[in-house]
């Protein structure tokens, strides 16, 4: 499996279908953190950075990060195109796209990952570090800081628009 | 008469709504054993490794399978011999509702308005159904509902002279438009009869039944085993990347219904279906 370490600045060798092991810094967002984002401004640059959907349950004391599993990509797609301008490279998730966020995705040469949607507690034990970096009046969906190591992710879209899925 | 107290209803509703996030049923393991099995695209076998292994990791470190934890949906059956002094049931719940998210570290996704969208921060309200059965014993079913399959529900109010298989594309055609977003492999309630709001809940009721349980009349059993072929047939596969498993298993519930009409409703679970019940 090759190894993708975030935040970067190119992912054109990445192809549909391909596994990866996925390493580095990673931001979660989801339905209310895009909203204030595209109305408000992005808090951090995106540039070369990577978003993660997902909104963690609180963590034990005794663990690093609550369980935090991909939540459904497509609430994301109205506001997905918008990012991908302000320089945003990966996205992970679960589940399609529609047809406006995959030509953004071809435009600013981005590209789009999946994960098993449903497993929180696998994912959680691949985060080493995790915080609180905008809207923290959200809760589990705030903006949170991830630092993640060999998380495995299946390329969805790659930069030439192709997709695993079937539509 | 046999009388209960609040406190009790609260400890179940806690304990069923706690084991519920974290440990799987041994039905729904069972069957994500056999799809991982049975899978022929690699990349669809990966994921079920990969969810398999999660739901043990939970198990072993007691923490929620899923991080959506869902809204409590419980099913109160309660005898007619059983009384609740000075307290009311719908607090009982919600206590023990509290109680589990709060000391479970589970995640509270419940808003207080579906338009302003203020958390509750408890995770309360639960949806609670009540029954009232004869006897001196009270059934508590809990159901935590994600919502990644819950959105991608659906109902439709049918002609009284549909035929089975426009009833079965428009369940197929459903489980396509949900696509990955039920996360797959799923399981299907399906309830057909009654009232709009009746099919409604017999989909839900279909869900809490055992894993491929097959239902008590040959006819309803040859229908879910038609569904299921059907719906493996699409080709969605887990998480949607394609594959030979997309639901585990399809339950129908059937009512009398209206010279008039024929309602089918269809309730998606993922697979992280969890069910607990306990008798009091």
């Amino acid at each position: 499996m090759k190894d993708l370490l975030l935040p970067t600045s190119d992912v054109t060798d990445l192809e549909a279908g391909e596994w990866l092991n996925l390493s580095g810094i990673i931001y979660t967002a989801r339905d209310q953190a895009h909203q204030r984002m595209l109305q408000d401004g992005v808090p951090f640059s995106l540039k070369g950075q990577a978003i993660y959907y997902a909104g963690p349950c609180p963590a034990k004391p005794t663990k690093i990060s609550g369980p935090i599993g991909p939540t459904t990509s497509s609430r994301m797609d109205p506001f997905t195109p918008f990012l991908l301008k302000e320089g945003l490279k990966v996205m992970l998730g679960k589940g399609q796209r529609n047809q406006a966020v995959k030509e953004a995705i071809k435009v600013y040469k981005a590209v789009y990952l999946v994960t098993a949607g449903g497993a929180g507690t696998y994912i959680a034990s691949k985060v080493k570090e995790i915080q609180v970096v905008a809207y923290p009046d959200l809760g589990s969906e705030a903006v949170h800081k991830l630092i993640i190591k060999d998380l495995p992710v299946l390329v969805a879209i790659d930069i030439k628009g192709n997709s695993i899925f079937q539509n | 008469m046999r009388e209960i107290t609040k406190e009790e209803i609260k400890k179940a509703v806690a304990k069923l709504f706690f084991n519920a996030n974290i440990n799987l049923g041994r039905d729904v393991k069972k069957a994500l054993q056999a799809a991982k099995a049975q899978e022929k695209n690699p990349n669809a076998q990966k994921m079920l490794s990969i969810i398999i292994e999660n739901y043990k990791l939970a198990e072993k470190n007691q923490t929620p399978i899923c991080q959506d934890t869902g809204m409590a949906v419980v099913f109160i059956d309660w005898g007619s011999e059983v009384i609740l002094r000075n307290a009311s049931l719908e607090e009982a719940v919600n206590e023990g509702v509290k109680e589990a998210y709060q000391e479970g570290y589970f995640r509270k996704s419940i808003v207080k308005d579906p338009l302003r969208r203020e958390n509750t921060l408890d995770n309360t309200p639960a949806v609670i159904h009540t029954r009232i059965i004869p006897g001196e014993k009270v059934k508590i079913t809990v159901i935590p509902k994600g919502f990644g399959s819950e959105n991608m529900g659906s109902l439709k109010m049918f002609n009284p002279t549909a035929t089975w298989g426009e009833i079965e594309t428009y369940i197929v055609d459903m489980v396509k438009k949900a696509g990955a977003n039920a996360c797959p492999p799923v399981i299907l309630g399906v309830g057909i009869g009654g009232t709009m709001e009746k099919a409604a809940l017999l989909a839900k009721e279909a869900l809490l039944r055992e894993v491929l349980s097959k239902h008590p009349d040959p006819f309803w059993a040859e229908k879910e085993e038609n569904l299921l072929l059907a719906v493996n047939k699409t080709g969605i596969g887990t998480q949607g990347i394609s594959g030979t498993i997309t639901a585990l298993a399809c339950h129908i519930e059937v009512f009398p219904t209206h010279i008039a009409g024929l309602p089918v409703a269809v309730n998606l679970n993922c697979h992280v279906s969890r069910h607990q019940e306990v008798w009091l």
